[in-house]
């Protein structure tokens, strides 16, 4: 599979959402560059509501995460509850 | 008593239908054609708009809502930036240089994309890509008024950046990112779309403002890192706008399989030759340098775009057959035009030097297989007779591309001994071509490239000089009369930066913030 990929800006909102990323996504690999935090995973990467809310223990509406996006690769889906980065090949 | 019970808040999915589609209607007085006059003519065959979906589902008011928050962030950064004389910060005076290049190559782009993407926006009979182009449209324009601003603060005190918009239009090197959009805006609305939307937004601008963006952060530029972060914000949603649009275009009818494959491999090799002026700036002109053009190549366009190539496969789609030839100039693209830029840094509005010692071991590190070999015996000739006091500029003007409009300095794929030199006869005219596809692209569209205004033979024609200007006088200097044109000022704007006003003034000025004067 190959890998998909989804780059946040390094801040303080980011980090809970980094540490949920990688609980719900075991294969994910993080990458630091400068400023930058690149979150690698093999096929397909989640990004879970529910674990963000647990870890922050405040709700929290995934499109907050325009905000702090820089860049991604995969094809996209998003639902109240996930945004899912896939390869279908 | 009446108890008043609270509606449950739309679903993501729910508010997307209602606040796309939900707001379209059907015109009962008017044609389709004569609503949409420009959407049958490229060949492109679609059965049902509805089928496309943003995957990000998002709504005008949601949309607003963030992009309100980035604006507030950003801004208060640049405040701080400015308040803090965050300009004393940067790594070397050399770095400015990028940001000159970014301010007039890159900014004026993005306010042609603002106007590309809402008349494409406007065309688009679909209410999902028409939303989609209206967001991205709002976003470029953005990111043009950003950009300014951030630059704006430099321009206070560095040269060469004082009307960037006039040179954009004008200076001969800046014809090259120029043409590159004038071509995609003139293309038709689909065209536009795979052109900006996919080849540029998805399979290249990781390797535009990713590499420019960590090295601004790694130069201690906060203004670029800043409205850098702000702008690719967006691209992330500009990528995955112009993959669902391939995607959708791909699916609504088999025979538009042919007509995107021709414009994937026309644009991407279209792209790539802009980014050149990116590979430059990464091997040379950040001065602390974050990664090599090769190896960002590597990364986002052989791992990243092979993985986007794969999984389009299943469309009949394939890999563009320029990738080869790509992937045999990466060890010399950025070589090849930095000597192209020391030797013409006359006619340019920001300085170029020659690599110090340890920038040429970093480089015969990254370029293992080409450096050495071909670049440092140059650049160690050059670097000796500028200590002689002849530092090379060089007066003659070049031949160009008459497609991707750099001049003619690429070698052959393979062998980088070798000029590469391709021509066309067309209706008793000679075109000259740097590569075979650039030549390709010419032939399958003769009367569209030939009103290319290359800037060479604009200057020869007598189409540059300030009006009023006669050549004819003696001591005649073309050189001076072109840079009035430009609005750059001679010994101030342009040559090496050794001997440059900004690298004097910023070492005045790092002193006086660190010392009592």
């Amino acid at each position: 599979m190959s890998t998909v990929f989804l780059a946040l800006q390094t801040n303080e909102e980011t980090r809970p959402i980094i540490e949920a990323i990688l609980q719900d996504n075991p294969s994910a690999v993080v990458d630091e560059q400068p400023a930058m935090v690149k979150i690698n995973a093999d096929g397909r990467l989640v990004v879970r509501r529910q674990t963000i809310e647990e870890i922050t223990g405040r709700d929290y509406d995934l499109q907050e995460l325009q905000v702090n996006m820089i860049t991604m690769s995969g094809n996209l889906d998003q639902t109240d509850d996930e945004i899912t980065l896939f390869w279908k090949a | 008593m009446d108890m008043t019970v609270a509606k449950k808040k739309l679903g993501l999915k729910e508010r997307y239908a209602v606040m796309t589609r939900g707001l379209d209607w059907t015109p009962s007085y008017q044609k389709m054609e004569d609503i949409y006059p420009y959407i049958a003519y490229e060949g492109i065959k679609i059965h049902d708009w509805d089928k496309w979906e943003d995957p990000f589902r998002l709504t005008m008011d949601a949309y607003w809502k963030y992009q309100a928050e980035k604006e507030r962030k950003l801004y208060s950064v640049l405040d701080a930036y400015t308040q803090n004389n965050g300009h004393l910060n940067v790594t070397d005076a050399r770095y400015l240089n990028t940001v000159k290049l970014f301010l007039s190559g890159i900014s004026p782009l993005e306010y042609v994309a603002h106007r590309g993407f809402a008349h494409a926006g406007r065309q688009f009979p679909g209410p999902g890509p028409r939303v989609a182009c209206l967001m991205q449209s709002l976003d470029e324009i953005r990111h043009a008024q950003t950009q300014v601003h951030a630059v704006s603060n430099y321009n206070k005190y560095y040269n060469g950046m004082h009307d960037f918009h006039h040179a954009h239009d004008r200076v001969w090197f800046l014809s090259v990112p120029k043409s590159f959009f004038d071509d995609a805006i003139t293309a038709g609305p689909f065209e536009f779309m795979v052109s900006i939307g996919f080849s540029f937004e998805y399979v290249l601008t990781n390797l535009l403002f990713v590499p420019f963006v960590s090295g601004a952060a790694y130069n201690g530029d906060m203004a670029a890192m800043t409205f850098g972060f702000s702008a690719q914000s967006d691209e992330a949603r500009h990528m995955t706008l112009g993959l669902e649009v391939i995607k959708f275009i791909l699916e609504q009818d088999p025979d538009n399989v042919p007509i995107v494959q021709r414009w994937i491999d026309k644009w991407t090799w279209r792209g790539y030759r802009v980014l050149t002026l990116v590979a430059m700036m990464m091997d040379y002109m950040l001065p602390k340098r974050t990664m090599s053009w090769k190896e960002s190549w590597e990364i986002y366009f052989e791992e990243n775009g092979g993985a986007l190539f794969k999984d389009l496969a299943r469309y009949g789609i394939k890999m563009p057959k320029c990738a080869e030839q790509i992937a045999l100039e990466k060890d010399h693209l950025s070589h090849q035009a930095w000597s192209t830029f020391y030797n013409y840094a006359a006619a340019a509005n920001f300085h170029t030097w020659m690599p110090d010692e340890d920038e040429m071991e970093w480089l015969s590190s990254k370029y293992p297989n080409s450096f050495d070999k071909h670049y440092r015996p140059r650049y160690e000739f050059w670097r000796e007779q500028a200590a002689k006091g002849n530092r090379f500029y060089n007066k003659t003007l070049p031949m160009l591309c008459q497609t991707c409009q750099i001049p003619m300095i690429f070698t052959e794929p393979g062998d980088a001994t070798k000029t590469c030199y391709r021509e066309v006869d067309y209706k008793n005219e000679k075109y000259h071509f740097c590569s075979d596809y650039c030549k390709e692209i010419f032939e399958h569209e003769p009367e569209k490239y030939v009103q290319a205004w290359l800037p060479v033979h604009q200057i020869y024609q007598g189409n540059c000089f300030p009006e009023g200007t006669d050549p004819t006088v003696e001591g005649f200097d073309p050189l001076a009369k072109v840079l009035e044109y430009y609005h750059l000022e001679h010994g101030r704007d342009n040559l090496d930066f050794d001997i440059s006003e900004d690298k004097k003034n910023f070492a005045e000025w790092r002193g006086q913030a660190t010392k009592n004067v």
